[in-house]
């Protein structure tokens, strides 16, 4: 990661077109409403300004009371990185854009994002269990996971 | 009268001596075309992001090594440098250089696996190249156990440095393989990058541009093989690689033969690191003293490296206590199968295991 960008910058820099959707800033990222997570993406990719090429990587942290993902974003002719964060404030049924329309790269962090922590994306062409395997109850990331209880038994076998 | 087919889902299932560890994959043939390519992993997956939720953050460094088990150094000093950032350690000078020639010997020796194999998954009767080149990784290796007593799961870094300074018989033993190994990467140079049944076979086929490759989030020699001069070693410096002068070796044509034949290049390149390396590295204390418990002040830290397969980073989110509240890998192999469908679809059966030796991934970074 290069020179990360300051999050006041990128704050005051998408103001115009985003206004209501930017929560807050700190020093090296911004917080957005979940909804807008695309568009603001899109227009960070898009722009010459930005031109944030590269995802890097898409983080999600289990705060008891939220979950929050956080987008990491380089560009590979400016040598700057921008940070992104969301929350989001449900427990049952996390739900979050997707942005695998702006990057492909998006796609298997989305997808190990649902099957280990269970946000759902909305748009994402496969959603469905990656690393852990197909009949698996809970989310392995949470912080309240414990062990599955016993007798526990694979979908087909016995 | 012709002949009916159809098409035929084949299990390429994960106890394979061609798929780079348990992976398996569900393709459906044509004959020998590729039409579809589904790849299934979790194999390997041990729940080491949560493992390390529970752990110190000292104790955390020996789950890093299992990660990517060809190359635990790189592994480790990711790891150690996102903690280092997080806690607002210096390392000391030979802390850092020792750790630059260790990333270095270990990306020499990552890479000498990936090529080696090139040849023998061509067919190579059984690995002639393969092993020409493990017989120098066993150099490097015994170079590490000198380091640290361990050749594959290291954990030689520390927060704050190195684990010990390198014992009296390390410097000859590097002197000597710096001499030997320009000599011998030539004579792999010529026995697989000139052949002409390898260049046949390889060139021009699962070919990827760089705008495929920069939307993937393709990184390290996979990315820089679609000619962009892409490498974090010099776009953020760490440790000592603001001290030292390489090139970043990129090539046009973004096939097969061009991700090996970079890879190849970089171990000339990380040759050169370690010459001067080894003649600007003065005494001094290797490791910078910090409490063995202890408790960083909230907050989050990611300090990505240039691992051997692409870019390694943990992404470490503190709450005050002594354990990482979320430990996230950010892993290169797990993100180069994004590209997996785009790149064996059209193409056939013996390409499918060549294409995959081109990313060169590894299941225990894949998996976690």
């Amino acid at each position: 990661m290069s020179i990360v960008m300051s999050g006041s910058n990128l704050a005051v820099g998408l103001k115009e077109l985003f206004e209501d959707t930017i929560l807050d800033f700190d020093d090296d990222s911004i917080l957005v409403q979940p909804e807008s997570v695309r568009e603001i993406c899109s227009h960070l990719k898009d722009s010459p300004e930005y031109n944030c090429v590269l995802l890097n990587a898409i983080t999600a942290v289990d705060y008891v009371e939220y979950f929050e993902l956080i987008y990491q974003m380089t560009s590979i002719l400016k040598n700057t990185t921008y940070i992104l964060k969301s929350r989001v404030y449900s427990r049952e049924n996390p739900t979050v854009p997707s942005v695998v329309s702006v990057w492909k790269g998006a796609d298997l962090q989305e997808r190990e994002i649902f099957d280990l922590m269970g946000i759902s994306f909305t748009d994402h062409p496969d959603l469905g269990r990656f690393l852990l395997w197909y009949g698996f109850q809970g989310h392995e990331l949470r912080r309240v996971f414990l062990e599955p209880p016993l007798p526990y038994t694979w979908p087909h076998g016995g | 009268m012709s002949l009916h087919t159809e098409p035929v889902v084949v299990n390429i299932g994960p106890h394979h001596p061609s798929t780079h560890g348990v992976f398996r994959m569900r393709v459906t043939f044509d004959g020998e075309n590729v039409q579809d390519v589904e790849p299934v992993i979790g194999y390997l997956h041990r729940g080491t992001e949560k493992l390390a939720e529970e752990r110190q953050y000292s104790q955390v460094i020996t789950l890093t090594d299992r990660l990517d088990y060809v190359a635990s150094m790189t592994n480790n000093q990711a790891y150690v440098l996102s903690c280092e950032k997080l806690i607002g350690v210096e390392v000391p000078d030979r802390g850092k250089y020792l750790r630059t020639i260790a990333a270095e010997l270990q990306r020499i020796a990552s890479h000498l696996v990936g090529v080696g194999f090139f040849l023998a998954e061509l067919g190579g009767f059984g690995g002639t190249a393969l092993m020409y080149c493990f017989r120098e990784r066993e150099r490097i290796l015994d170079m590490f156990e000198m380091l640290c007593g361990a050749r594959i799961t290291v954990s030689f870094m520390r927060i704050g440095g190195v684990f010990q300074d390198a014992p009296d018989e390390f410097w000859p033993a590097l002197r000597k393989f710096l001499d030997e190994m320009p000599r011998y990467s030539e004579e792999l140079n010529k026995l697989i990058f000139e052949s002409e049944i390898v260049q046949a076979r390889a060139k021009n086929v699962s070919v990827i541009s760089a705008e495929q490759a920069i939307d993937a989030s393709m990184t390290g020699p996979v990315l820089r093989a679609t000619g962009v001069p892409w490498d974090i070693r010099e776009a953020a410096p760490y440790d000592a690689y603001d001290r030292v002068h390489f090139d970043v070796i990129t090539a046009s044509g973004g096939d097969n033969f061009d991700r090996f034949l970079v890879r190849m290049q970089e171990v000339e390149q990380s040759l050169r690191i370690i010459e001067q390396c080894y003649r600007d590295i003065e005494n001094g204390p290797v490791r910078s003293t910090t409490s063995l418990l202890f408790r960083p002040p909230p907050g989050e830290a990611y300090v990505p490296v240039e691992a051997p397969k692409g870019e390694l980073g943990f992404y470490l989110v503190s709450d005050g206590s002594i354990a990482p509240y979320r430990c996230k890998i950010r892993s290169p192999s797990f993100i180069s199968l994004t590209l997996f469908k785009e790149m064996l679809v059209g193409w056939k059966l013996a390409d499918i295991v060549v294409s995959l030796g081109s990313l060169d991934f590894n299941m225990g970074e894949v998996d976690r």
